[in-house]
């Protein structure tokens, strides 16, 4: 497979040639930064782009045609348009938190962006507690979707944010749990040592039951935690109009958008990481001429091709399912998803200890 | 049409015993009238639920100033806001009604617009460019030296956390309002106020002639624009004595199914995207979109299709119809099964609809909700059962019953309907006669001086017209007994210890449509 860090290196090496290093460090990052913020926003395009045909495909549509071939300019006019539009400012908002909330909510997904292994040597946070950290980063979007609600003064808005602050602080433990059952059976927290030691299968084999019983949960709860349908009941359309973002216009609620669908794709990303091997080739013992022509596939492509296997899943579901009401939603979280979780972990740990994995 | 007079001293036993011994427990309308110098008043329509027997009583004071009638509502929950319509346009005070504000025009509305005397000019009502208060909504009370008082509602205080549903509002179906008090997710509270898009459609009539009053009523309920202007043209037919054809009979009965069709698939539609299922919305909206070509086909228009017309229709039906008629019914059963498929079998779908808006029979015939709603609460209500028309008496359909009555029965039920419509118009659709498909009427069409009524069943119940006339061209008075205003009355019952949630679930599967609660 080839190693990214190759050239990240190189680039080290050259311009701490040309520069005093911390000069250089300062740089990388910000070049860094400037990568890692044109990719989001690519991929937020790409993503709205599939969501759209996808939903269009599902409802015997053809979705937007007219911009571009096939309608690929669409969404590019679309940013265009929500960039030119004016942001309107309410008389009685909480100002401060008003503006503040749309960048927390895009930092929390943007920091958890980062952690994503796309490829080898490809990742830009990659540290020791990885899963931990983003567990906390993704966290703290509630707190952007809670300021909105509040802030924006408006009582549909409010209604939201409430929604969101039970939904998403509940499914945080589902999500939390299944991610510990994979860190047991993987014995590190680091994303790339995860998913280097994927490379003779990946878990969600490896860990055959309690491993499928964690994907199903971390799918579930993952698509609460990006406020997707069924469980988008923080902007449920036909009862609250737009819930927590109902007061904002132009960017403001381009950055709430574009997160959300990011979001979706964070979600979709952790979850190839942790169960389908990352940017690990499928590798199957025993074959070796079969392993080596996956190889021949770049990790970046497995890494993509999975993520956005995933995003379909989801979208599939979001298009097919009516709307759960609040009640239902926290009830399948307290009374299923955490007992179910909390015993899965119980086994993958007896699994591991007796080691009854694959 | 037969009106009984009560006097106004024995009104209220008279109501009681009608109530009590008689049986009498649906009341199908209060129709508001000023019958100059004998009085304003009102007439009752009144219905046994079982043995389906029909009477009329009217009572009416002379006395312009303070003109008080005793209450039913509290024997008739439905009556309370019948009430407050006649109130609203006739200026009667019902003595121990509870809430008694006007249901329809603002509250700084002068006069009352139905009364022969009112004063037309623009002076006293302008366009108001300004908007109305909550806090100025009154209320009309009797009090005990027998005047009017008028005061302040106060339904709702400071501490509670109102809110809007409308009317502007994605989950209304168009413009009406409820005023929410929530305790978090749960609401306490139910103020509905209407008349966001009140046309005056009886007013504007009663200036009409029968002819032209045709056009208003495929504006009431649009998505029961055939049914509507049926019941009207059979009733100034009826008034008229004029025999229509068979052929005639034939085509309406068809275009009457096929507009059911039509509404109850805009029904499963948009009572899935209130859940939040936008699949199962387009999906509706496909197959919705032939019928409306059939439409546009034979009646040249395809949402409000003015075809009815007094003896007969508007233009004969094209050659292909037929045809075309018997694919799209084949094609629409198959479809059911993918709609059952995709959302009414659904898990969530049954969970947030099953046990959800319980509407008992008893509920449901007091407060008069006909169609599809009162039929899944177990009451046989259907118009083209109990008085049959058109051509109902001859065909073979079956009327859906189910016996729980909430949200859940009144999707399936309506499914099935559409599957009752097919039937019908499967048994008809290769035997209609030939002959003339309108008959030759005069140029100016009076109607014989009397009462007259006539009642079809609509996509969501029974839509009925009452029509006064004094022998001119244009009605001394007419009524259309709306649809929706029952199921929004009912929603006080339904709503209590509901969430927001229940609240777009019970709106979508009651179907209302406004303009038809409007007028």
């Amino acid at each position: 497979m080839f190693d990214f860090s190759i050239i990240t290196t190189a680039i080290d090496q050259f311009l701490r040639s040309l520069m005093p290093s911390a000069m250089a460090v300062f740089l990388e990052c910000v070049l860094v930064a400037v990568c890692v913020i044109v990719a989001y926003v690519l991929l937020a395009i790409v993503m709205i782009f599939m969501e759209r045909k996808v939903c269009a495909a599902f409802q015997c549509r053809l979705g937007p045609m007219r911009v571009g071939f096939w309608g690929l300019l669409q969404v590019f006019a679309d940013v265009f348009k929500m960039i030119i539009k004016e942001i309107i400012h309410f008389k009685r908002t909480d100002n401060l938190l008003y503006n503040l909330a749309p960048y927390l909510v895009v930092l929390s997904s943007l920091l958890t962006f980062s952690c994503l292994p796309f490829a080898r040597g490809l990742e830009v946070l990659d540290f020791n507690m990885g899963i931990f950290f983003v567990m906390a980063t993704s966290s703290f979007g509630v707190l952007g979707i809670m300021l909105a609600g509040w802030s924006s003064n408006n009582k549909y808005s409010m209604i939201g944010a409430m929604r969101s602050g039970a939904q998403m602080v509940s499914y945080e433990l589902s999500i939390g749990l299944s991610m510990l059952t994979l860190v047991a059976l993987s014995g590190t927290m680091q994303l790339s040592e995860i998913v280097e030691r994927q490379a003779d299968t990946w878990f969600i084999f490896k860990g055959h039951l309690p491993a499928l019983t964690a994907f199903i949960i971390y799918l579930i709860a993952g698509n609460a935690e990006t406020n997707r349908g069924p469980f988008d009941l923080p902007e449920a359309e036909s009862e609250l109009t737009a819930g927590y973002h109902t007061e904002y216009s132009g960017m403001g609620f381009g950055f709430f958008y574009v997160a959300e669908f990011m979001n979706l794709f964070i979600v979709s990303g952790i979850a190839s990481t942790l169960f389908l091997g990352g940017w690990m080739p499928l590798h199957i013992p025993g074959l070796d001429g079969f392993n080596a022509v996956m190889d021949f596939i770049p990790g970046i492509v497995w890494f993509m091709g999975k993520t956005f296997f995933v995003i379909w899943l989801l979208m599939w579901v979001k298009w097919t399912f009516p709307r759960l009401r609040i009640d239902q939603v926290i009830t399948l979280e307290w009374k299923y998803l955490v007992p179910i979780g909390l015993i899965n972990l119980l086994i993958m740990t007896l699994c591991v200890v007796m080691g009854w994995t694959l | 049409m037969n009106i009984t007079f009560i006097p106004l001293s024995e009104f209220r036993p008279r109501m009681e015993a009608l109530r009590q011994e008689k049986g009498m427990d649906f009341l199908r309308d209060i129709i508001g009238m000023d019958w100059g110098e004998e009085g304003i008043g009102a007439i009752y329509m009144l219905e046994n639920s079982t043995t389906k027997e029909n009477i009329a009583v009217a009572t009416r004071t002379t006395d312009r100033e303070n003109t008080i009638i005793p209450t039913v509502s509290d024997i008739w929950q439905i009556a309370n806001m019948y009430e407050r319509e006649v109130f609203d346009f006739f200026g009667v005070v019902f003595s121990g009604h509870p809430f008694m504000r006007r249901l329809y025009l603002r509250n700084d509305w002068v006069g009352y617009p139905l009364r022969k005397d009112y004063d037309e000019s623009e002076a006293l009502n302008p366009v108001r460019m300004f908007s109305e208060k909550n806090e100025e909504d009154y209320l009309h009370t009797l009090s005990p030296d027998g005047t009017i008082t008028t005061t302040l509602d106060n339904s709702f205080d400071d501490k509670e956390y109102v809110i809007n549903i409308g009317p502007q509002h994605p989950a209304t179906h168009g413009v009406l309002r409820f005023r929410l008090s929530l305790e978090g997710e749960f609401i306490r509270k139910v103020d509905v106020h209407c008349g966001y898009i009140h046309r005056g459609i009886e007013k504007i009539s009663e200036k009409y002639t029968y002819p032209q009053i045709l056009a208003l009523t495929d504006r009431l309920d649009y998505l029961s624009a055939h049914q509507n202007r049926h019941a009207l043209c059979m009733c100034i037919e009826k008034a008229m004595g004029l025999e229509i054809t068979d052929r005639t009979q034939y085509i309406r009965t068809i275009m009457d199914e096929l507009q059911r069709i039509d509404s109850h698939l805009l029904f499963v539609s948009c009572a899935a995207m209130d859940l939040g299922a936008l699949t199962a919305f387009i999906y509706g909206f496909r197959d919705r979109e032939k019928l409306l070509d059939i439409f546009e086909e034979v009646t040249g228009g395809r949402l409000i299709q003015n075809y009815n017309t007094i003896g007969g229709v508007q233009a004969d039906i094209t050659s292909g119809f037929a045809g075309k008629v018997k694919e799209y019914c084949k094609y629409i059963l198959g479809k059911l099964q993918e709609y059952n498929d995709v959302f009414t079998n659904n898990t969530i779908t049954r969970k947030r609809m099953i046990d959800v808006g319980v509407l008992s029979k008893e509920d449901a015939i007091s407060y008069g909700c006909t169609g599809g709603t009162g039929r899944a609460s177990g009451w046989s209500c259907d118009v083209r059962k109990r008085h049959p028309y058109a051509l109902y008496d001859k065909v073979d359909f079956k009327e859906v019953l189910y016996s729980k009555g909430d949200c859940y029965d009144r999707l399936r039920l309506r499914i099935d309907e559409i599957k009752e419509s097919v039937k019908i118009i499967n048994q008809l659709i290769d035997n209609i006669p030939e002959g003339d498909y309108k008959v030759k009427t005069k140029p100016i069409i009076r109607i014989p001086e009397g009462s007259y009524h006539a009642a079809v069943e609509g996509s969501r119940g029974e839509f009925g017209v009452f029509i006064e006339s004094r022998g001119e061209k244009s009605p001394y008075r007419i009524k259309f007994r709306p649809m929706g205003l029952p199921l929004v009355a009912s929603m006080h019952t339904l709503l209590k210890g509901c969430k927001i949630a229940d609240l777009m679930a019970i709106g979508a599967t009651l179907d209302y449509v406004i303009p038809d609660i409007d007028r």
